[in-house]
């Protein structure tokens, strides 16, 4: 990596210190989407953010992307205050935001190309990394011609061909039917195991959060709160078996308790 | 139950009517709209002929058929022709360039868009044909004057579009290409342009038959050539078959104008089907 950031353990690449961001909606009503955030994630750390939606996690992360400015607190991104978007992250949206004129290989290749990177050095880097995500001999298939999981993986690889130090995914695979979804929750973490890039995925789904985890940052809403932190402790690498383990059963109960707000409630079915 | 036996015994049966169903599906999805069209022209010619409708009013469709001939044989109709599809492209063309232009710059500036916009609004309820008259005063006689009404027909389709196209991209998008930090004119130009490509062929489709429309008036309101002249020609004449057949004429220009430009939008915004639009 050729990020200037220490790599030794504990020292920070996301730093949030009590931030907090407030919007204003068109009506002139203040609204508080975070309330007093603090998050350290070291280097190579894969977090997931839980919560119900409406609880600021999509706020926290475009603030840690630098596409939004907090009203208050402190966002240090590799030592130094986060003051804009920056190449060193890459970000998976909720939809694949492909653009459809373009090819698979020209939607992974878009980063190089505004960046002004040489197309031809990260061409090779692009068709390797069509391959992880498991679309070779898709690369000239423009997205219409692709499912949704096929596309979401596209925008996996894009995030990732200039080789930023960190990936923010903001619910990436929530519109994916179940099965989609647990292969490529799979492939994800062979990813970051293969890659070792600090990673921070929001989720609203529990068992989601503790499957891919280091740690799990649980959030409430209005306004939005860490309640939080659990590291979670399965041993790595990890099979979708874990699933029925009853280690990860009890991370699921702890953080659906605190979710519901620290009592179940009511019996509910097991988040896909 | 009782499906499962039918379809065991008379399974061979079920194939063989099928085969034919398909033929005559390939046959009538093929033959539907040409037998119509003979139908209507048939009871057309029946009717005027066995009611003897006054030819001034209704000519029969073979009277009609026959002028369409004539005036194509005669080379005629193509001569004016010609003139008029001259006028009506080069307004088109013109329209096109400058709505997508002015379209772009108001998507874009914010002062632009203060200043010019409510002009466009404003304007575009304006029946432009009813200028047509001023504009043969500040232009003349000769084409120039069908051209500037056959491009300001055309022009607000093309920039009311554009506009709407360029303000239709995904917050997502424009938040990919902030991401990378990349600069306006490259989000313009790499995203927010070809996002608004479906809207801006919706606009130039109906910009197509708006030219020719604004040719024709212009050629109405004070022309000495041109269909519009010559449909004139005929009516003052009462030649009226003459004026149906050049109304088919036009008829078969407006159909491949359309058809060009499917293909065109199909070629070129592959990734998207064309829109439906009204132009009336």
């Amino acid at each position: 990596m050729s990020t200037p950031s220490p790599q030794h353990e504990g020292t920070p690449v996301i730093e949030l210190a009590g931030v907090s961001k407030t919007f204003i909606t068109a009506s002139g009503e203040r609204v508080r989407a975070l309330d007093n955030a603090s998050l350290r994630v070291r280097p190579g750390e894969f977090i997931t953010v839980v919560g119900a939606s409406g609880c600021g996690k999509t706020t926290l992360l475009r603030l840690i992307a630098g596409l939004e400015r907090c009203s208050s607190g402190t966002i240090m991104v590799n030592g130094a205050p986060q003051i804009g978007p920056s190449e060193k992250i890459g970000i998976v949206f909720q939809d694949p935001t492909l653009l459809p004129w373009r090819t698979v290989l020209e939607n992974v290749l878009l980063p190089i190309q505004v960046l002004k990177l040489d197309p031809n050095t990260y061409r090779p880097r692009a068709m390797a990394l069509i391959e992880t995500v498991g679309l070779t001999e898709f690369e000239n298939k423009y997205p219409h011609e692709l499912s949704g999981g096929m596309r979401q993986r596209v925008a996996i690889a894009r995030a990732l061909v200039h080789d930023p130090a960190m990936l923010l995914m903001d619910e990436p695979f929530g519109a994916l039917d179940a099965l989609t979804r647990d292969q490529l929750n799979l492939e994800l973490l062979d990813i970051w195991s293969a890659t070792g890039k600090t990673v921070l995925l929001i989720t609203h789904s529990i068992s989601e959060s503790v499957f891919l985890a280091d740690r799990v940052i649980v959030m409430s809403p209005r306004p939005g709160r860490v309640v939080e932190e659990i590291t979670v402790g399965l041993p790595r690498p990890r099979e979708l078996e874990i699933i029925n383990s009853a280690a990860f059963g009890s991370y699921v109960r702890r953080i659906r308790s605190r979710l519901s707000g620290g009592a179940m409630r009511r019996p509910m079915q097991a988040t896909a | 139950m009782s499906i499962q036996t039918e379809n065991a015994v008379g399974g061979l049966r079920v194939g063989a009517s099928s085969h034919w169903l398909r033929v005559w599906h390939l046959v009538s999805d093929r033959a539907v709209a040409p037998l119509f069209a003979a139908l209507v022209l048939g009871y057309w010619e029946f009717h005027v002929r066995y009611f003897q409708v006054e030819a001034l009013l209704l000519p029969p469709s073979s009277h009609i058929a026959t002028a369409f001939w004539n005036g194509m044989a005669s080379g005629l109709f193509l001569q004016h022709f010609a003139i008029t599809i001259y006028r009506a492209l080069s307004g088109f063309a013109i329209a096109a360039l400058f709505g997508i232009a002015l379209g772009a710059v108001i998507s874009q500036f914010r002062f632009v868009e203060r200043t010019v916009y409510p002009w466009v609004v404003a304007l575009q309820t304006v029946p432009k044909i009813a200028i047509a008259p001023l504009i043969l005063v500040w232009c003349g006689y000769g084409s120039l004057s069908k051209v500037v009404t056959a491009t300001l027909v055309a022009f607000f389709p093309v920039l009311v579009n554009t506009i709407i196209g360029l303000r239709s991209c995904e917050q997502s998008k424009l938040d990919l290409m902030r991401s990378l930090r990349a600069s306006r004119w490259l989000t313009f130009r790499m995203v927010e342009l070809p996002n608004a490509l479906p809207f801006v062929f919706a606009g130039l489709s109906v910009a197509a038959v708006f030219s020719i429309l604004g040719a024709l008036v212009g050629e109405f309101v004070g022309s000495k050539n041109g269909i519009g002249f010559l449909i004139l020609d005929a009516n003052y004449q009462l030649n009226i078959p003459r004026v149906f057949a050049l109304l088919i004429l036009l008829g078969l220009y407006g159909i491949i104008c359309h058809l060009a430009l499917q293909f065109a939008h199909k070629k070129l915004v592959f990734w998207n089907e064309p829109k439906d639009v009204t132009s009336a």
